[in-house]
């Protein structure tokens, strides 16, 4: 076991799949000499040189148009997209060639691309250093779509995706990349892709979320607690697929469900988990479901405090089921 | 065609002749200077004001304060400019008041945008001064547009956009770069090769040794400058204006220098760099080269200089107290200006917001890593 962050679990991650397997390259802006902005690929470079450990030019299509060529030729890329928000760019490489290349060749060729990417709010990064575009891919078939909540999810997790056979969208909560420690054990390990975790057990509520939503749904559960009220925390873990049957055991159980996600609240992902409740479950229900989201306005500055879902607003939807 | 420091430094001659540089005044020259070292000291005071955890974020232009002003300068009021982040001085010179580029960096009350955009995101419609995206190369098509937009309409207005050496690889540079050529768009293309895309050397960026060769594929002039010589890129800009007002379109300008400070307030550039580059091309520094240049012409002086600095230090001052004494903008302000009619499910969020959370203390907690 050893103490490390979310960050640190990352880049663990991506030393040992390196060494494991030799196909597997890194790819970004600043990744290789730098390290990464955030520090993810600290030491790839040193470790593994300039061949696999490549820093690019300034063009994200340029990446992730690479990385398929790369992938489909039998190397396993992992590009690094520096912010979610310069992710853009490269929206068609992503959806129109990356998502459909097995099936518009029916499986001839594969682009099991693992695109890492930091996203999220919460570090004052105003509009282009905060979004949250997660749902986009979701709704991408042929992608497969994973957030972890905490390091040792992070490790396990990248490293299921780096061994798979089809592309993902890696998306790490930068807010939390250096938040909390945790021990992660230093032997290989895997967390498959698909489970949803249940972070915390209880019978009244059930909040579903992501990322570094969980722990702003784990304050407000404690806050719940001091009332009397046992909140289950669902960790999504993987957005596409979507552990269906977990969502569904816990609602079954609470009867109360409520989602967290920090993109704006319109079409974005909550709206998936909500309609999927109602469309399998409306009759354990015995409250409207709630989604605590982030705002339909672009990512604010100053009042990004405002905009980001926190616990006490949390708290109050939580108020709110109960009291239906 | 280069122009280099050498046949800048011809012209200086013409002293002997006690005629000035590039036709300019000696109100002119000083003008140049002054917002020169405007740019410089406010970059200092401001890149300060975050280390000492007043402002969020800030990044600087330290060592580009002649492709800055050089350009600028040349600029008339209805030509246009499409920044990046890195022209505070533009933003300056065309008029952008200091007060308001202040209130942006504290996210204020009294800033235009009400806190919407980070620091270092101007914006000024009166000044032709294009809101400012992080975003690398999209203002460089948006630019083209602006010129397209212009020649349609036969006003007789030229856009000058900057973008890095980095932005030269996104696709936007390129679409940019054939549309203008193949529209004939009144346009400039400022590229600030500072060397650097955050720890990127421009050797990596690209295989080409002389950026403004790029032009050549696309049919268009590319002319490259000693973008530390201040008056070099001044005449460089002022003939590409030329072009563009015949009709023979658009030019790409590489405005040759360095980017002497860190990237931004994250950045730690002795990662990637060594000192001695830095000193190297602080030798350079284009200031310096200006003010001797001034002095040779019996322009600078000691108490000049001393006298210039305390005004701009008094003037910063000044700004900085007024934007920290004001409050951050109200709440209802997060939700106006998405569209020119609100939304009903925006309203409602408002609603809900205002009336159950306005009485919580909430705080930013997170810091800006890069
Ligand atoms: C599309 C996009 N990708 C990545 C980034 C992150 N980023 C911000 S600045 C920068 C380097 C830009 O270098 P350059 O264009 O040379 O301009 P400079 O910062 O040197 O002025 C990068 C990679 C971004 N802002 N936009």
């Amino acid at each position: 076991m050893a103490e490390m962050t979310l960050l640190q679990a990352i880049n663990t991650a991506l030393h040992e799949e390196m060494a494991r397997d030799e196909d597997v390259v890194v790819l970004g802006e600043d990744v290789g000499v730098n390290g990464g902005v955030f520090r993810a690929t600290e030491g790839l470079y040193q470790k593994f040189g300039a061949e696999r450990v490549m820093d690019t030019p300034l063009s994200e299509s340029g990446i992730i148009g690479s990385a398929i060529g790369m992938a489909v030729y039998g190397l396993k890329p992992v590009p690094e997209i520096q912010f979610a928000d310069f992710i853009y760019p490269a929206f068609d490489q992503i959806v129109s060639e990356l998502a459909k290349m097995r099936y518009r060749s029916g499986g001839d060729f594969t682009s099991p691309v693992v695109v890492r990417t930091p996203y999220g709010g919460g570090i004052r990064g105003g509009h282009y250093h905060s979004q949250s575009p997660e749902a986009y891919f979701c709704h991408t078939p042929g992608l497969q779509v994973v957030i972890p909540s905490n390091p040792y999810d992070a490790k396990g997790l990248l490293k299921s995706a780096i061994r798979g056979e089809d592309p993902v969208i890696f998306m790490e909560p930068k807010k939390i990349y250096r938040a909390f420690k945790q021990d992660v054990p230093q032997e290989d390990y895997v967390i498959p892709i698909g489970p949803a975790n249940v972070v915390r057990s209880g019978t009244d509520v059930s909040v579903f979320c992501y990322g570094s939503m969980v722990q702003v749904a784990e304050k407000a559960a404690n806050k719940a607690s001091e009332d009397g009220y046992q909140v289950e925390i669902v960790d999504l873990r993987t957005l596409y697929p979507l552990d269906i049957q977990t969502i569904l055991n816990s609602v079954k159980k609470t009867g109360r469900a409520i989602v967290v996600y920090e993109a704006p609240k319109t079409c974005g992902y909550g709206a998936e988990i909500a309609a999927t409740i109602a469309e399998n479950a409306i009759e354990y229900l015995e409250a409207p479901i709630i989604r605590v989201a982030g705002l339909d306005t672009p990512f604010p500055y100053t009042l990004e405090y405002v905009y980001m879902p926190h616990p006490a607003r949390v708290y109050r939807a939580i108020q709110d089921v109960l009291n239906f | 065609m280069s122009i280099t420091q050498d046949q800048g430094k011809m012209s200086t001659t013409a002293k002997q002749h006690q005629k000035l540089p590039e036709g300019l005044t000696e109100s002119q020259l000083k003008a140049i200077y002054e917002a020169m070292l405007l740019t410089r000291e406010y970059d200092d005071r401001c890149l300060k004001l975050q280390r000492q955890g007043r402002i969020g974020f800030y990044a600087g232009s330290f060592g580009e304060e002649a492709c800055q002003i050089g350009t600028a300068f040349a600029l008339r009021e209805q030509d246009w400019i499409f920044p990046s982040y890195r022209q505070p001085g533009v933003a300056l010179l065309r008029g952008v008041p200091l007060q308001s580029m202040m209130n942006n960096l504290f996210g204020n009350s009294a800033d235009v945008v009400e806190g919407k955009q980070m620091p270092v995101h101007y914006t000024s419609r009166e000044h032709h001064f294009l809101s400012i995206s992080s975003v690398i190369g999209t203002q460089v098509i948006q630019a083209v547009g602006c010129a397209m937009a212009a020649k349609i309409k036969k006003d007789e207005a030229v856009v000058l956009t900057y973008f890095g050496d980095g932005g030269t690889s996104s696709n936007d540079f390129h679409s940019g770069m054939n549309f203008a050529a193949t529209f004939k768009a009144p346009c400039i293309f400022a590229l600030v090769n500072n060397q650097y895309a955050i720890s990127v050397p421009v050797s990596k960026q690209t295989s080409v040794e002389c950026l403004a060769d790029k032009a050549k594929a696309y049919g268009m002039t590319g002319i490259q400058v000693d973008g530390n010589d201040v008056l070099a890129v001044y005449r460089a800009t002022k003939e590409a204006m030329q072009r563009a007002k015949v009709g023979e379109g658009p030019t790409l300008l590489e405005l040759k220098t360095y980017r002497a400070g860190p990237h931004s307030s994250s950045d730690d550039p002795t990662r990637y760099r060594s000192k001695e580059e830095t000193e190297k091309w602080l030798k350079r520094d284009p200031i310096l080269l200006f003010q001797k240049e001034l002095e040779s012409l019996g322009i600078w002086t000691e108490a000049y200089e001393a006298d210039v600095k305390a005004s701009i230090q008094n003037k910063i001052s000044e700004a900085i107290k007024v934007a920290e004494s004001l409050p951050q903008p109200p709440w209802e302000s997060l939700f106006e200006g998405v569209y020119s009619n609100d939304p009903q499910a925006l309203m409602a969020q408002k609603e809900d917001i205002l009336t159950h959370e306005s009485g919580l203390e909430l705080t930013n907690e997170g810091e800006f890593p890069l």
